[in-house]
């Protein structure tokens, strides 16, 4: 039961936080995303926590260090949804989540990551043709 | 001040600071409180409840509706017996730890809510009060 379910969706990784958090479970969360990022190779992980209502300096601390790990493992990762309320608190907090990506929902987040990656492999590959860009 | 209604709850383990969390909000939906002054609050408690699982191995937490000065709100007390904390000032400070972190949880919280009080004494143990009003900003 200490387990948030990580979904593979080509490239991605898709996590939908549904449950209230506790330090338990968002250091399994943290674990068991590093180890698929590897062990899939993803390029991509989305986290959305439009479900959730309280983020505080440990859950916002667990975000920061899988954004951090996934780059290491050459992966992007975008935090999606997060309510108003929780971003405001999470400022006054003392905790800005600065060096995380965010985007409104799980839409915006797709279109963020895979914008990044494009924008990698054209960095890669200076000759390809720049219309097959997705804009 | 009146105190409208009033919990007790023990905390032991980490399950049981979700389930605190989840009383607090139920108290906090029934006056009517606003989703950010929940949050500020529900987050205030979240850091205090970890301190004093962390620190203290766990502690007993009280939950009172309060009605003062025409303002309703709701106040939450922890009580810990803990080894206490040897310098209050220090510990208010951002960025102090003593557990290799980030020294945010005392600092963070204060700054959520609308009043804070801390007191602790060395051997015996740390209550923390704090207050948020219904309608405070
Ligand atoms: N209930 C307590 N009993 C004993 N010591 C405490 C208690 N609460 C806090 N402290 C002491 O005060 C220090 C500061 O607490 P604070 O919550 O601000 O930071 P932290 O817990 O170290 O880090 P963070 O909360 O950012 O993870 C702690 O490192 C600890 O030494
Ligand atoms: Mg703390």
């Amino acid at each position: 039961m200490d387990r948030i379910p990580i979904l593979k969706m080509g490239n991605f990784l898709l996590v939908t936080i549904q449950v209230d958090m506790y330090d338990r479970l968002a250091l399994n969360l943290e674990n068991d995303l590093v180890t698929m990022i590897r062990r899939v190779e993803a390029k991509g992980v989305l986290i959305d926590i439009s479900a959730v209502s309280i983020v505080d300096s440990f859950m916002g601390r667990i975000l920061g260090n899988i954004a951090s790990m996934s780059k290491i493992l050459d992966a992007e990762t975008v935090v999606v949804g997060m309510q108003p309320a929780v971003a405001i608190t999470l400022v006054e907090l003392g905790l800005p989540l600065t060096g995380v990506h965010t985007a409104l929902d799980v839409e915006k987040g797709m279109i963020l990551l895979k914008n990044k990656l494009n924008l990698i492999e054209e960095d890669d590959d200076e000759d390809k043709d720049p219309d097959d860009s997705t804009e | 001040m009146i105190a409208l209604n009033r919990e007790i709850i023990e905390i032991a383990k980490e399950l049981d600071v979700v389930f605190f969390r989840q009383r607090l909000k139920e108290h906090a939906v029934k006056i009517g409180m606003s989703v950010l002054n929940q949050t500020k609050l529900i987050t205030a408690s979240s850091e205090l409840v970890r301190n004093m699982l962390k620190y203290a191995g766990g502690g007993q937490i009280c939950i009172e509706v309060i009605n003062e000065k025409m303002q309703i709100g709701i106040k939450v007390t922890f009580e810990d017996k803990g080894p206490g904390i040897p310098d209050i000032h220090k510990a208010m400070q951002d960025g102090f730890s003593t557990g290799k972190s980030l020294g945010l949880g005392l600092p963070g919280a204060k700054r959520l809510v609308n009043e804070f009080d801390i007191k602790s004494e060395i051997g015996k143990g740390t209550i923390v009060t704090i207050v948020r009003w219904k309608n405070g900003l």
